[in-house]
């Protein structure tokens, strides 16, 4: 089951539509980290709202991501998390310290947009110090 | 609640990644014919999530049998998994948390065990493995 990855502005925003396979989660790490390089994306949206199970697979492989795209210079959200898969993923034991989370996409964009933008204007800063 | 869907019982091979999805995927819709809430359906298929990721992690390949009961006033969800691989040599080990000799997490012997209601593990090294896991609903009177 390919994910397809969408491109809006800086961000990547990965829209799982059903069911993934080991498989097709670890291909779709392998997809999301070689496109932070190629379109420069600052950001990355998971969507998982049509999962209707994280297991302990694909925690490990949501973790794998944000923690791989943030080494190459990007921010992961994770967004769409289901009331009873979070309750399920509790009690499984199965946490995402560390990793941005928010409710839907709308969510997670404007995080995307704060987080990033705090970034560029940190960025802006320096470059001023320097000149003066 | 119908005779049919007391009397189902299905068979799934574990023996790659996607069985794992079958295997769940058919769990949720066993406890969904069995009047589980939506709830109880995800961590039902969580659970089986585990166990079939398991087989396939230690034993390589194996099945998993899912059935529903009844019992007085309760319904319940049957989950048998078994394999002939290695056997866990220390069971009481394997359920503890974070204890994995694959590399994996080591969530989900006891992670299994949280989610569901009953829960046993018969092993013999050398022989296999079978893991035995219920869910009760009580019906409505």
């Amino acid at each position: 089951m390919d994910v397809p990855i969408l491109k809006q502005g800086h961000f990547l925003i990965a829209s799982i539509q059903s069911a993934l396979s080991d498989a097709d989660l670890s291909q779709l790490r392998e997809k999301l980290i070689e496109r932070v390089g190629r379109f420069r994306a600052r950001g990355v949206i998971v969507d998982v709202t049509a999962l209707d199970v994280m297991d302990s697979f694909a925690v490990r492989t949501l973790r794998d991501i944000a923690h791989m795209a943030r080494l190459r210079g990007a921010e992961t959200v994770i967004v769409g998390i289901q009331p009873e898969v979070a309750f399920a993923m509790v009690q499984l034991g199965l946490t995402l310290k560390g990793i941005s989370t928010a409710l839907d996409l709308e969510e997670g964009l404007a995080f995307l947009n704060q987080h990033t933008q705090g970034r560029l204007d940190e960025k802006g800063e320096r470059g001023r110090i320097e000149r003066g | 609640m119908d005779a049919s869907s007391v009397a189902d019982q299905l068979r799934v091979e574990i023996a790659s990644d996607v069985d794992v999805v079958q295997a769940r995927q058919h769990g949720r819709e066993l406890a969904a014919g069995a009047g589980f809430s939506t709830g109880d359906q995800t961590v039902i298929a969580a659970a089986i999530s585990e166990i079939a990721r398991n087989i396939l992690m230690y034993a390589k390949r194996g099945e998993i049998s899912l059935s529903v009961v009844a019992n007085g006033d309760q319904q319940g969800v049957v989950i048998v998994a078994r394999d002939q691989g290695p056997g866990i040599p220390d069971v009481s080990r394997a359920l503890q948390d974070g204890y994995s000799t694959s590399g994996g997490l080591g969530l989900g012997l006891p992670g299994a065990r949280r989610l569901m209601d009953d829960f046993d593990i018969a092993s013999v090294v050398g022989q296999g493995t079978t893991v035995t896991m219920r869910k009760w609903r009580r019906l409505p009177s």
